[in-house]
């Protein structure tokens, strides 16, 4: 039997397009919801704005209660925090990094070195935003950013997904 | 005691200028004199090597070395005065084995060459780069190595 012509036949079929159709339209919303309070974030921190990412998960502001956990591994993480400057030998592996995070997935730049470069603006060594390296969903200023702009920053990354949807 | 100390140093090596200023006793030398000098300071006590600098006069490159004594309390400063074009100064490796790794950030972005170091890579920039980044006449033509990580 041609397994090709099968798919084929399955792949035109109404019955089986009508299908998909419908489970797309049951299964996205649970997807959406599930996906989006349980963003695991990867635990990397580049400099001194790591230091507010422990204050946002830790006791204080408590991270957890909004459905997200950090993540030791890129293999697991939905969310990156790129907190810090990204110099030029970082750069590879933070793509690489980037690169090992399973779709979809979602990156935001955490204050002024990761948006622009910051006090390292025009360094030879230092790259000048992050974004032209990976994709970057959100810029979050400051120096650093307070934990409530990190909480703040989830909770658009959320809105974010319920309104427009998994990134695919 | 640091007058004595500037004294016995003057006898024992020829030193084209020293100064005591505060607790420091600064000491400028010819490159040839340093290793010895440097031998007799850990030998009366000066086990502490803080610091090793590179400066660029545009002229000339100064190298700088901030030691310390437990021991005595005070600080020397050595400076020791490198063609610009080719810096060539020996290691002090044997005698403070803590100088590794800062002569290797000084040869790393100032790009002085110190004779006779175990190990003189790059330490904080990746081993492709080229040029010395805290030189006055440095232009930046490098660019991200994405090979390098694999």
């Amino acid at each position: 039997m041609n397994l090709d012509a099968v798919d084929e036949a399955v792949t035109s079929s109404v019955f089986f397009a009508r299908l998909q159709e419908l489970t797309h339209k049951l299964a996205d919303p649970l997807l959406n919801w599930g996906f989006r309070y349980s963003t695991w974030w990867y635990l990397f921190g580049l400099k001194c704005c790591a230091i507010e990412m422990m204050s946002f998960f830790a006791a204080r502001f408590d991270a957890e209660r909004l459905g997200t956990f950090f993540s030791s591994t890129p293999r697991r993480a939905d969310l990156m925090f790129v907190t810090g400057p990204v110099t030029k030998k970082m750069a590879p592996r933070l793509k690489l990094l980037y690169e090992q995070m399973p779709c979809p997935k979602y990156v935001i730049a955490i204050g002024e070195c990761a948006i622009c470069g910051g006090p390292w603006f025009e360094s030879y060594s230092v790259i000048q935003g992050v974004d032209k390296i990976v994709p970057v969903d959100m810029y979050v200023p400051g120096c650093p950013p307070r934990p409530e702009q990190f909480i703040e920053s989830l909770q658009k990354l959320h809105k974010d997904i319920k309104e427009k949807g998994l990134r695919r | 005691m640091m007058e004595e100390f500037q004294k016995t140093l003057q006898e024992k090596f020829k030193i084209a200028e020293s100064i005591v200023v505060r607790n420091e006793l600064r000491v400028k030398l010819v490159r040839e004199e340093l290793l010895p000098l440097c031998k007799f300071l850990s030998e009366n006590s000066f086990d502490h090597l803080s610091c090793i600098t590179g400066i660029d006069f545009i002229e000339y490159i100064q190298v700088v070395y901030h030691l310390f004594s437990y021991e005595k309390k005070f600080w020397v400063v050595l400076k020791v005065d490198l063609q610009k074009d080719n810096p060539h100064v020996p290691t002090v490796c044997p005698v403070w084995p803590v100088a590794d790794w800062l002569e290797r950030e000084t040869y790393d972005l100032m790009g002085i060459v110190f004779d006779g170091h175990p190990d003189l890579r790059r330490i904080l920039l990746p081993e492709s780069w080229k040029g010395y980044p805290l030189r006055k006449d440095y232009v930046d033509e490098n660019e991200i190595q994405w090979g390098e990580v694999l």
